[in-house]
């Protein structure tokens, strides 16, 4: 029996005359996802999409499991192709392939969806028939059309008939690279990870940009750091990650600078050289995972004078959620247990006693200018490192 | 390279690695299989079992060969704590041993035993009388180490089991000598030790493989089972080429000699760091040469550490975990928080020369002028 992809385009279908656009990107995304699993036949008609192995021995439960990270998909069925699109192959297909859904459920129900309007059977006439037939080879079966256990879904369609069980939901959003695109910085924390899948989701193409101060932050700091991308590509697809050399800048910074002021200045140097960073990657926007009141350098005086310091858009995609809600998405996206890894980051030896909670914009300003970092940060774009995350 | 991290682990010696490889590729039976191949391997197996039972003076038939130091200290205290269920409640470790029994002790406490933890004195070794206190008629187990791996400190292990042994002469007594092993003459029966851990890796042998010696009538329930290996109290086939190498290694000691060279690359190192300023000294005067631990100023241990492998200098941080968790030695020892978080643990082999000593100084000397501290 020949099993096939049934996926149904998200919010996208909303969009006017340039939803070819969005479709071609998320074919293009679904085409990437699935690289690696052999041959597939890809095709959209009717707000869905149709993949079809070219090959019996392709995996089908590792490529659900990878469009199941797409974003621009509602949800997805597999389902089985009936040798031909009528009604007596439809029910000799349906008990078959759903044998053991139907062998462990009481009840059950059948809709139908009957797109193709050539085809001669209506469908209240192809659900009649269909639940005739697999409560004639199931007899435990009841039919319960309000919480049946198993739905069972027949799909005529111009390119066939389709049996299949109900659907997987999808990752939702919208297809990424849609969306423009965006520095997320991170820092190998908990938050980061998942602020960079919020805006994927959004449709936004990512760069990644670290900051790393050996010998304050370890090696380990940096590969932990790459782990975390390596999961957030599975949903973002491939990216760029720019790893800035920070030791000197924040040696000077403890030099140079009121204690109080540290992470403040700090914050806004990153903002700096992220923008420097989008600028050359023609990105239009940054990403922190910062979320209001968490830490001193979140509050709302704070985060004023971090983004003082940049001219482009600062998306905070987590501001309003508690620690626990984004801790949730990041079991989801399976980068906690990495998050909490115990290494050195972004430099706990340099966090303030004391930090100020409402800086004076002012003072922060002239504290800054008096070290003069531009020396150092035209050195370190001079140094960044690119790694490559797939 | 400065490789000053030999408590972690050591270079495997060539002779070793050699038998390793020709144990791997010609002689590869399985020391179980009737066959001439298999016969081969077990003789291999025994000569490597003598040689190790050898160098503490045990008889080969005492030594259980393990996966390493982890697997013996859990199958001394779990076996030990299991095989006298019926008869005892009480357990007694001192509060610096390594995580494998500190853990092992803590779960047995979980189940409902009473696990009694003897802290150090402030010199950091365990005192007889305060051990002897704590046991009673109802201990299954004493474990106290033999030496201190963060700090080197040695315990009086031979006056302690005796104390015990007065007080309950049924009490098995076990010590973790991992960090001993080939660094100290020792024998088994003069320490009055029931069961005995050893590792390989930390004596110039590979990694996987350890041993607990099991003193002949002391009985123990194996926490590994299905198969005959090892006197039933280990199942699973033997990891020979590393077994074999252990007993290469163990026949390659040199202790007293490779102690004095080790004793005298201390006593440099000892003075040599102490002229620098901030530079303190956490291991004792008596402690075992091959570890000294020193606090270096304020500098955290990770940032100091991360400094020093920069310049090709390998040492590890005092504390056991990175995240601003200090050493529980440390801490035990009475040493203030700062202190302990800026704990560096450097330790040596035979293999070590002044030249090492002279880079280690030079890099903290150096990372004490520049880096940052809080």
């Amino acid at each position: 029996m020949k099993e096939i992809l049934l996926l149904k385009d998200g919010e996208i279908v909303l969009k006017g005359l340039n939803r070819r656009q969005f479709e071609d990107v998320l074919i293009r995304n679904i085409k990437y996802a699935l690289k690696g699993l052999g041959g597939f036949q890809i095709k959209s008609a009717q707000s869905t999409i149709y993949i079809v192995p070219q090959s019996e021995d392709v995996d089908l439960d590792e490529a659900v499991d990878r469009i199941s990270r797409v974003f621009g998909l509602v949800s997805f069925s597999r389902a089985a192709m009936c040798p031909e699109k009528t009604l007596d192959s439809v029910l000799a297909t349906a008990p078959v392939y759903l044998e053991k859904m139907l062998c462990a459920a009481k009840t059950f129900k059948v809709e139908a969806k009957r797109s193709d309007k050539q085809f001669p059977y209506k469908s209240p006439e192809i659900c009649r028939e269909a639940g005739g037939a697999l409560l004639a080879k199931y007899p435990h079966l009841k039919v319960d059309v309000h919480h049946p256990d198993v739905t069972v879904y027949v799909e005529i369609r111009d390119f066939g008939a389709y049996v299949h069980a109900d659907p997987i939901r999808g990752a939702g959003g919208i297809p990424v690279g849609t969306g423009g695109r965006a520095v997320i910085l991170i820092s190998g924390g908990i938050d980061s990870p998942v602020a960079a899948y919020m805006m994927a989701k959004r449709g936004v193409k990512l760069t990644a940009v670290h900051f790393a101060s050996p010998p304050y932050t370890s090696q380990r700091a940096e590969e932990k750091v790459v782990r975390l991308l390596q999961k957030v590509s599975r949903y973002a697809g491939p990216m760029r990650l720019y790893t800035v050399p920070f030791t000197k800048m924040q040696e000077k910074l403890r030099d140079d600078c009121p204690e109080e002021l540290f992470t403040i200045i700090m914050r806004r140097l990153m903002m700096q050289i992220s923008e420097k960073i989008a600028k050359q990657r023609e990105c239009g926007a940054l990403i922190t995972g910062e979320s209001l009141g968490q830490v001193a350098s979140q509050t709302i005086g704070a985060l004023g004078c971090t983004d003082e310091a940049t001219d482009m858009v600062v998306f905070r995609p987590l501001i309003g959620m508690d620690k626990q809600e984004i801790i949730n998405l990041a079991y989801k996206i399976d980068t906690y247990d990495i998050s909490i890894e115990p290494y050195e980051d972004c430099c706990t030896v340099f966090t303030p006693r004391h930090p100020h909670t409402k800086p004076i914009l002012k003072f922060v300003k002239s504290a800054q200018e008096q070290a003069d970092f531009e020396p150092l940060i035209e050195e370190a774009m001079e140094h960044l490192k690119i790694t490559y995350i797939e | 390279m400065h490789y000053l991290d030999n408590s972690a682990t050591t270079a495997v010696s060539p002779a070793a690695a050699q038998k390793a490889m020709k144990l791997m590729t010609c002689c590869f039976g399985n020391p179980s299989s009737l066959h001439a191949l298999g016969i081969r391997a077990e003789h291999e197996l025994q000569a490597a079992r003598e040689t190790v039972a050898g160098t503490i003076g045990a008889d080969s038939r005492e030594i259980i060969f393990t996966s390493g130091g982890t697997e013996a200290n859990n199958l001394a205290v779990f076996g030990a704590s299991e095989a006298k269920r019926r008869t005892c409640k009480r357990v007694v470790v001192s509060s610096v041993e390594h995580s494998s029994v500190r853990e092992a002790a803590q779960k047995l406490s979980d189940e409902g035993w009473e696990v009694v933890q003897i802290p150090p004195a402030t010199d950091g070794s365990v005192r007889p009388a305060d051990v002897a206190a704590a046991v009673t008629d109802h201990t299954a187990l004493v474990s106290v180490m033999l030496v201190n791996n963060e700090t080197g400190v040695v315990n009086p292990v031979e006056e302690i089991f005796e104390a015990v042994h007065l007080k309950n002469r049924q009490t098995i007594c076990h010590t973790d000598a991992v960090q001993a092993f080939g660094k100290l003459d020792f024998g088994v029966k003069r320490l009055g030790a029931d069961l005995l851990t050893v590792s390989a890796h930390k004596v110039h042998a590979p990694k996987g493989c350890g041993a607990l010696f099991v003193r002949k009538g002391v009985r123990i329930l194996p926490r590994q089972i299905g198969g005959e290996q090892e006197r039933r109290l280990r199942g699973g086939t033997e990891p020979l080429p590393a077994v074999a190498a252990f007993g290469v290694a163990c026949g390659e000691f040199q202790t007293e000699a490779n102690l004095a060279t080790v004793r005298s690359l201390n006593a440099y190192a000892r003075e040599k760091l102490l002229s620098i300023d901030g530079v303190v000294c956490n291991s004792p005067e008596n402690a075992l040469p091959y570890v000294l631990n020193i606090s270096a100023g304020r500098v955290r241990s990770e940032t100091m550490l991360h400094f020093l492998e920069e310049r090709g200098v390998y040492v590890s941080s005092g504390s056991a975990c990175a995240k601003g968790k200090p050493s529980y030695v440390l801490r035990a020892m009475g040493f203030e928080q700062k202190r302990a978080d800026s704990a560096l643990r450097v330790s040596f082999s035979k293999n070590n020369t002044t030249k090492d000593v002279d880079a280690l100084v030079e890099g903290i000397a150096l990372g004490l002028q520049t880096l940052a501290y809080r």
